[in-house]
Order: C-alpha cells, then sequence, then structure tokens
C-alpha cells in the first residue's frame, strides 16, 4: 500500500442489526488534502467516522493509516496512532484551565522519576498555549479562566487547537461549527486554514454548503449509507452537491448507491 | 507579573487575572467565626471581659493565648489527616465513608506490633501476640498499619473502579466490615501498653506535626504533580479524562489507597496519642472528615476543592469546638452550630457558583 494516503478505507461497512447504516465505503484521504464529507442526516457521515475513530467496531472492511493496516480497538488507540478527532460534544475538562486541557494525558512534566507524582512544567505548557492559539488565531481573553467560565465558541477553539498543537497525523472534525455565531465560526474556520496552510490532513463533516466550498479540495457525499459521489471542488457547485445528497443525481462509478 | 497581552486580540496570561480563590472565602469565615467569639468573650456579662485568641494575663513574650490556639488546632489535626484523603477522592467526585472504622481496625492492628513485653515488671496484660511481637522497632507497627490501609484503600478502588460500584456503597460495605475487623481482632479488647517510641508518635503537638507536614506535602501533590492534575480532570469530566488517555481506573485506585493509607496513619497517630486501641475508635471521623471538605468549598460532584481548603475547613471546626467551650455553651449546641455551618458553606457555594455562570 503507499503511503502517499493518509487514510484509505476498503469495503467500510457497519450493520446495527438489520439497518445497514454504512456499506462498502471506499474513501481516500491524500497527504495534505482536506476532504468534506456531506450528506443528509442519517447518510452514514458520523457512522464512518466513528468506525474510523474505533469509537465502534467495524462489521467488516479494511482501514490503512499511512500504510499501514490499523485496527483500533478503541478511541484512544487511534489517538496513539495520531488522528485527532473533535467530537460533537467536546471532551473538555470544565474545572481546569485551558493549558490544562490542551495537555491533559500528555502534560510536560520534569522530574519524571517520581513516577505519577512527576511534577508538571506549567511554565513550558502555558508558552506552548500561547503559542498555538496564537497560531490558529483564536482568541481567549485569560488562559488562566477554567472552561466553565467560557461560551460554546472558546471552548469548540479550546477543543480544536488541542488538535491543532500536537501535528497529528489526520484530524477529523464533526459539525465543529454547528452551535456556533458567525465570529466563532470564522475562527474556526481560521484554525482550519491554518491546518491546511501546514500541511495537515483533515476530514470535516459540515452541512454548511459556503463553509466546504470555502475549506476543502475534495467534498465526498454519502448518501442511505453509501457514498454517491466523489467531487473536486473546482469541478462542482453547490447545486450540483445538492443534487447528489438529495438523489437526484449519481457520479458515474457510483451506480449501487441507491 | 505585567500584562502580557499576546498579538491577536488580548491573549493574555495574567498571574493578576486569575479569579478570586475559594479559599480566601474560607478563611474570610474563619475570620468572622473568631471575631465572634472575642466579641461575646468581650462583652457578655458572664465572661468578665475574657479573650478567646489574646493573652490576657500581661505575660511579656506572648501576645496570642497559645494554649486555646495548640488546642483548636490539635484537637482536629487526627480527623484532618483523614480529610486529606477524603478531599482527593471527593475531587473525583467519589466519596469514602469507611475511613472512621478503617482508623480503628489498623489503631488495632497496629498497636498490637507495638506493645511492650514487660509493663511495671509483669508481662503486658493485653498481649495479643507473644513475645515475639513485643518491643518491635516502631516502624514496623507503622508499615503494618499503613500497608493494611493500602490493601483496604485497594479493594476500595477496585470495586469503584473495575466493577463499577458505586463509591458510596462500596465504601459503606467496608465501613462496616472494618469495624467487624477491629472488633474481631481482639475480642473487642483493648490492645494497650505500647512502646515508647510508639507513644511518641502522637504526644504533645506531634498530631499537628503531622497534619501540617502531609498537608503541606499533599498541596504540593494536588497542585504541581501529574497526579494531581489528573485527579481533578476525572473529577470534572471522567469521560474527557478517558478520552484524553488517562488510566481513570488505574488512577481512581491509587486515589482511594492514598486516602485510606492516610486514614491509616491517622488511626497510628490516634492510638499512639492515648496509648490504647479500641475497637469503637474514630465514631464519625468519616463524617467530620466529610465535613471539613465541604467547609474547605469542596464540590461533591468532583473537580473542585483544594487541600488548603481542607485544612481551613478543620480549623474553623476546630474553632467553633473550642469556642463553645470557651463561651460555656454545652456540647449540645456545638453540633447544632457545626451542622448550621457545613450547610451554610454549601449554600453560600451554590450561590456563588450560580452568580459566576
Amino acid at each position: 500500500m503507499s503511503v502517499e494516503f493518509v487514510l484509505k478505507t476498503e469495503n467500510l461497512t457497519k450493520h446495527y442489526g438489520g439497518v445497514h447504516a454504512l456499506e462498502g465505503a471506499n474513501f481516500e484521504l491524500r497527504k495534505g488534502e482536506h476532504v468534506a464529507i456531506m450528506g443528509d442526516n442519517g447518510a452514514g457521515k458520523s457512522t464512518f467516522v466513528r468506525q474510523i475513530t474505533g469509537v465502534e467496531q467495524r462489521t467488516s472492511g479494511r482501514v490503512w493509516l499511512y500504510g499501514e493496516e490499523v485496527n483500533f480497538s478503541g478511541p484512544l488507540e487511534a489517538r496513539e496512532h495520531g488522528i485527532e478527532t473533535v467530537f460533537q460534544t467536546l471532551a473538555l475538562a470544565d474545572d481546569l484551565d485551558v493549558p490544562d486541557n490542551l495537555f491533559l494525558g500528555r502534560e510536560r512534566t520534569f522530574a519524571d522519576w517520581l513516577g505519577p507524582f512527576r511534577l508538571l512544567d506549567y511554565r513550558s505548557m502555558r508558552q506552548s498555549t500561547l503559542d498555538a492559539l496564537n497560531r490558529t488565531g483564536v482568541k481567549i481573553p485569560n488562559i488562566r479562566n477554567t472552561i466553565q467560565n467560557m461560551s460554546g465558541g472558546q471552548r469548540q477553539c479550546v477543543a480544536i487547537a488541542r488538535t491543532a498543537t500536537f501535528h497529528s497525523k489526520l484530524t477529523i472534525m464533526d459539525e465543529p461549527t454547528a452551535a456556533l455565531g458567525v465570529q466563532e465560526t470564522a475562527q474556526v474556520e481560521n484554525i482550519i486554514r491554518t491546518l491546511k496552510a501546514e500541511g495537515e490532513p483533515l476530514i470535516l463533516i459540515s452541512h454548511n454548503m459556503r463553509q466546504v466550498m470555502d475549506l476543502v479540495d475534495r467534498i465526498v457525499v454519502f448518501r442511505r449509507g453509501r457514498i454517491c459521489a466523489n467531487l473536486r471542488k473546482e469541478e462542482t457547485n453547490g447545486e450540483d452537491i445538492v443534487a447528489y445528497i438529495t438523489g437526484a443525481k449519481t457520479q458515474p462509478g457510483y451506480e449501487d448507491a441507491l | 507579573m505585567a500584562d502580557k497581552s499576546q498579538g491577536t486580540g488580548g491573549l493574555t496570561f495574567d498571574k493578576s487575572k486569575r479569579s478570586w480563590p475559594n479559599e480566601l472565602n474560607i478563611l474570610l469565615a474563619l475570620v468572622i467565626i473568631i471575631v465572634i467569639f472575642e466579641i461575646i468573650g468581650q462583652t457578655a456579662p458572664y465572661m468578665r471581659g475574657q479573650s478567646f485568641l489574646f493573652d490576657t494575663r500581661d505575660r511579656f513574650d506572648s501576645i496570642f493565648n497559645e494554649a486555646r490556639l495548640q488546642i483548636i488546632i490539635l484537637q482536629v489535626a487526627i480527623i484532618g489527616i483523614i480529610a486529606l484523603g477524603v478531599t482527593q477522592v471527593i475531587i473525583t467526585a467519589g466519596i469514602d465513608l469507611s475511613s472512621g472504622p478503617l482508623v480503628a481496625a489498623t489503631a488495632m492492628i497496629a498497636m498490637s506490633f507495638a506493645q511492650t513485653e514487660l509493663v511495671n515488671s509483669n508481662p503486658n496484660p493485653k498481649a495479643i501476640f507473644g513475645v515475639w511481637a513485643m518491643d518491635l522497632p516502631v516502624i514496623i507497627p507503622v508499615v503494618i498499619g499503613i500497608t493494611f490501609g493500602a490493601f483496604i484503600g485497594a479493594i476500595n478502588g477496585t470495586f469503584i473502579a473495575f466493577f463499577r460500584i458505586p463509591p458510596f456503597i462500596a465504601t459503606l460495605g467496608m465501613f462496616l466490615i472494618c469495624r467487624g475487623i477491629a472488633l474481631w481482632w481482639s475480642n473487642g479488647q483493648p490492645v494497650s501498653f505500647p512502646t515508647d517510641s510508639y507513644k511518641f508518635i502522637g504526644s504533645g503537638m506531634m498530631p499537628v506535626v503531622w497534619f501540617l507536614s502531609l498537608a503541606v506535602v499533599f498541596h504540593i501533590i494536588m497542585r504541581y504533580t501529574v497526579y494531581g492534575k489528573h485527579t481533578y480532570a476525572i473529577g470534572s469530566n471522567e469521560e474527557a479524562a478517558r478520552m484524553s488517555g488517562i488510566n481513570v481506573k488505574r488512577h481512581k485506585v491509587l486515589v482511594y489507597m492514598i486516602a485510606a493509607m492516610l486514614a491509616a496513619f491517622a488511626g497510628v497517630v490516634l492510638s499512639s496519642k492515648g496509648a490504647t486501641a479500641q475497637a469503637g475508635m474514630g465514631e464519625f471521623y468519616e463524617l467530620f472528615a466529610i465535613a471539613m471538605a465541604v467547609i474547605g468549598g469542596i464540590s461533591l460532584t468532583g473537580g473542585r476543592g483544594s487541600i488548603i481548603g481542607t485544612v481551613l475547613g478543620a480549623m474553623v471546626i476546630g474553632v467553633i469546638r473550642s469556642g463553645f467551650t470557651y463561651v460555656k455553651l454545652d456540647g449540645s449546641y456545638q453540633l447544632v452550630a457545626m451542622g448550621a455551618i457545613i450547610i451554610a458553606a454549601v449554600v453560600l457555594d451554590q450561590y456563588r457558583q450560580r452568580n459566576r455562570a
């Protein structure tokens, strides 16, 4: 398998009992590429992501990450392999501040011989947090604030900045701006542009057509559990995509999509 | 540190912008309670102008009534040691009800290995074991006691983390088991006559020395180590902690072990202080330890609270106890007042939280 692909799936399938939520998905993501996944509710977008990130176990099919076949037993293992996911429900600790959340589970420490009582390197973590937030253009009044004192947009930015801080091998965002206001959405989009500029691959699930056309290179449309189109941004437009989402059109090569 | 606004839109790390620490509120409450007692002492007719806090005997070398200050802290020091552990457990959104009986069980077990062979040239009348367990170096009963605590804590933690038993139920069961162990150990007989070196552990102001030095150690651990950070993270959002790669189950077992080891050490100090161990020791200690943490501003839903807060909470209870004795009010009033203060502490804290949100 060529290492040219960041992620490749072959016949990825997930059945919940008799419900065929995902059926034979063949998906490829190249280095540095940003791909959007679109589709109606229940089209299989989130199901697809859950199979990749190990949140659920797939029924059948194979997944390669950077040419290496992977079979994650849980989200933690996926993370250890460099897949960072921003879920719709944010995984932040409300009583901790921004650097604590950014570095949760991978704190910088010294005196490591103390085992679980090794000391935290607060200064370095704070500096890196400021760097990361500056790099991504996130505006947070005071990083020593605990998360519970922040607006929804600021929380989302922290969650996304976390993925951006660690140079992940693959970032997946599941509707990152669904609950945000205009300004906050702009901030999140800025982070995504930063990731693009740094050549970090991204899978973005979104319903926002403008956002998708603005940010990504390629759009993959899901319909009723199957991929029904794989479109380059330059060769398509909003109406076209809607036609694929609703089932008015099906791209040649994907005729088995219903 | 000066304001360090960064390029893009006021991104700062400014120490002065940190929110008003919760601990200052407790300190304020502590001062208010002391002032109330001082005013009652100076003005109430039957008190004849005594002072609660200051020296009234016109000695050159002292400003404060040192004896009272010592009693205030001495009478809460042993429960305070338990409260340091309970604080950590509650920060993970758990609870530990087993600490009081664990104090008794540990006292019995540790004391059995700390007995002297001869009492006034006669054989020890309360001997549990043979001569082989007599006059051992003091480290042996201490290590045995703390190891027993670690064992009990590991069982607590294992049932809570791996078998998903609610902490309340798991430690309630252990509450009864430990009391049972304490009674069974010597068939309800007290264990007495320890060696002099064992007696030293709890003599004089030693309980206070243990309490305050352990408080400093655990303050540093909770604030500056990975262990502390993960403890807060688990209490704050267990799912997020798990997703961040923290081994939540193993960490919980460690927290319950440390809490139980602290309770066990409190048992050692208590038995040393009284030079005897009895199965009924430590009654309600677990509840007073929880009360100290609660007055100290801990949140029973986890994620919030601190060692400093708990130490101040312990001081509040100590001041109320000696204050009521000082104004010559009966013990029954003490309990009512303490109960009211615990409830008031939580009410005020909730009010504060709501206002901030």
